[in-house]
């Protein structure tokens, strides 16, 4: 049989794969993935542990408990200097007047057609704007905005520090006992963050996170990376969880995956996160992309992004093309079993005429036609604390 | 009853001209947790090295080849409803089809336990 579930996989120490991975970057996390079953693969130019005792499990440890996924991949960026917001302003169609001090806000990067060159989070500290970008795009993401921004902004690559994230409905419980700091943890609400201790450790904890679950996203310094892993990973509540659960997750909460979901050849409207153009923005334009993105907001997009459940067992995969009848209708662009539902689900584009909830297609996968129906996302209801 | 491996990580025991094939355990533990197992339609005539199933896991989706040539005489039904089986007992209650040998000279270029154990360790 074809082994492509794991191409990559690197975890075996013969000279081949030591040959791999000295071409690849490590995180500050690796050896401490490894102890503990971690099966490592190339994720975004890193080794990272896609799975410890396996995806199902760990999304359902997730789902009923607390994971703690190792994000550090992710690029943490911060922007500071004079009018910083204002740069920041002519590169993303966000509206930061309305940004609060320790607020976050999902924003998108994007060309001057429209395209989206990435998603992130922008977050308020006291000294400038944080970014979370993701990993195999950040070195890009970093390139773009240094020709952006204005020489009197300064942008910085937090580098050396790490980043995990703690996701279930008991992370809340798990964290509480271990963290310090300004204000008490309860006090932040769903993408609210604030400074904290944990472990002796200063950490920026924010109340965000991909899988749809109540959760926190904990930045580090890298040196302190296991401390805080092992800190966290000691409440009974929590265990380790790779990035196989991590895409099963996001994918029941109807999270777009960049480079899968979001690319260069999507546009916000098509891929329905025109609420990132915040308000103002879009009265006001000045971002790039603005003249065709509010175009498309006033005639609609021609392909929207929708979500498919499936009948049977078998997935759909990226890929695999849509059809109503004989008409090919468009594509799927992630796709999978979903542990929770017991079911395969997808996320697709189809043209916007039969992109409305209830409308069945098929899908091709293998030469076979999977019937399937339009659903709302998420395709698990999200369980944020608002 | 003898039992053959591929390099691909199936295992096949023969009987007579029957074989009956799966996969390894090693071959599941990669695979992970499994969903779904699309199996050839029995009567199909198939040769050495055709993709003629599939195994579907959380992740992904990974062919199966046929170790030999011949024509699938029965498939395992158990995994319509529990595709499971694969994972929990890969090498006997989790067996994928059975086929009837058009060449069993084709055996000889196959793998005996002691074999694939090293293949695999070498991995």
């Amino acid at each position: 049989m074809s082994d492509d579930v794991f191409p990559d996989d690197v975890s075996a120490d013969d000279d081949a794969a030591e040959e791999v991975a000295i071409a690849l970057l490590t995180l500050p996390l690796d050896a401490w993935h490894r102890a503990r079953g971690g099966r490592m693969v190339e994720f975004a130019g890193y080794l990272m542990p896609v799975q410890y005792e396996g995806i199902i499990a760990e999304h359902q440890w997730t789902r009923e408990n607390a994971g703690l996924f190792d994000v550090s991949h992710m690029g943490q960026l911060f922007v500071s200097g004079e009018d910083a917001d204002a740069a920041l302003e002519a590169v993303l169609p966000i509206d930061l007047a309305t940004l609060k001090l320790g607020a976050l806000r999902y924003s998108l990067l994007l060309d001057a057609d429209g395209g989206i060159l990435d998603d992130l989070i922008v977050s308020r500290w006291r000294e400038g704007l944080f970014l979370v970008v993701n990993g195999a795009t950040k070195w890009d993401d970093i390139a773009w905005l240094r020709e952006q921004l204005p020489d009197a902004v300064t942008l910085n690559h937090l580098d050396e520090r790490a980043l995990l994230a703690l996701q279930g409905p008991a992370a809340f419980a798990a964290l509480d006992r271990l963290a310090s700091g300004e204000h008490p943890l309860a006090a932040l609400t769903f993408m609210r963050g604030g400074r904290f201790m944990l472990g002796g450790v200063e950490a920026w904890i924010s109340r965000s996170g991909y899988t749809g679950e109540d959760g926190f996203e904990i930045s580090v310094p890298a040196e302190a990376a296991v401390a805080v892993a092992d800190l966290l990973c000691g409440a009974p509540e929590v265990k380790p969880i790779g990035l196989g659960a991590r895409d099963s997750l996001r994918l029941e909460a109807g999270l777009p995956l960049y480079g899968h979901d979001l690319s260069p050849e999507t546009d916000p409207v098509s891929a329905d996160l025109a609420f990132a153009i915040n308000k103002r923005r879009r009265a006001e334009g000045g971002f790039p992309g603005a003249e065709r993105i509010l175009g498309l907001l006033t005639s609609g997009a021609p392909r929207r992004r929708i979500g498919l459940s499936l009948e049977g067992r078998m997935a759909a995969r990226e890929g695999a093309k849509v059809f109503a009848g004989d008409r090919e209708v468009g594509i799927v662009t992630s796709g999978g079993f979903s542990p929770t539902l017991q079911r395969p689900i997808a996320m697709a584009y189809v043209d916007s005429d039969l992109a409305a909830e209830g409308t069945a297609l098929s899908l091709e996968m293998r030469g076979k036609r999977l019937d399937a129906r339009i659903v709302p996302m998420p395709f698990v209801p999200h369980r944020y604390h608002r | 009853m003898p039992r053959y491996f591929t390099q691909d990580h199936e295992w096949i025991d023969v009987e007579g001209d029957t074989g009956t094939v799966g996969i390894t355990d090693y071959a599941q533990s990669q695979l992970g947790d499994i969903t779904f197992v699309e199996l050839p339609a029995e009567g199909s005539t198939v040769a050495k090295g055709d993709s003629v199933s599939v195994v579907d896991s959380v992740k992904a989706a990974s062919d199966v080849y046929t170790p030999v040539s011949g024509t699938v005489s029965d498939t395992n039904a158990a995994l319509a409803d529990e595709p499971e089986l694969v994972n929990s007992d890969a090498e006997l209650g989790g067996w994928l089809f059975r086929i009837t040998l058009s060449d069993p000279a084709e055996l000889a270029g196959l793998m005996d336990r002691a074999a694939y154990d090293a293949f695999v360790a070498e991995l």
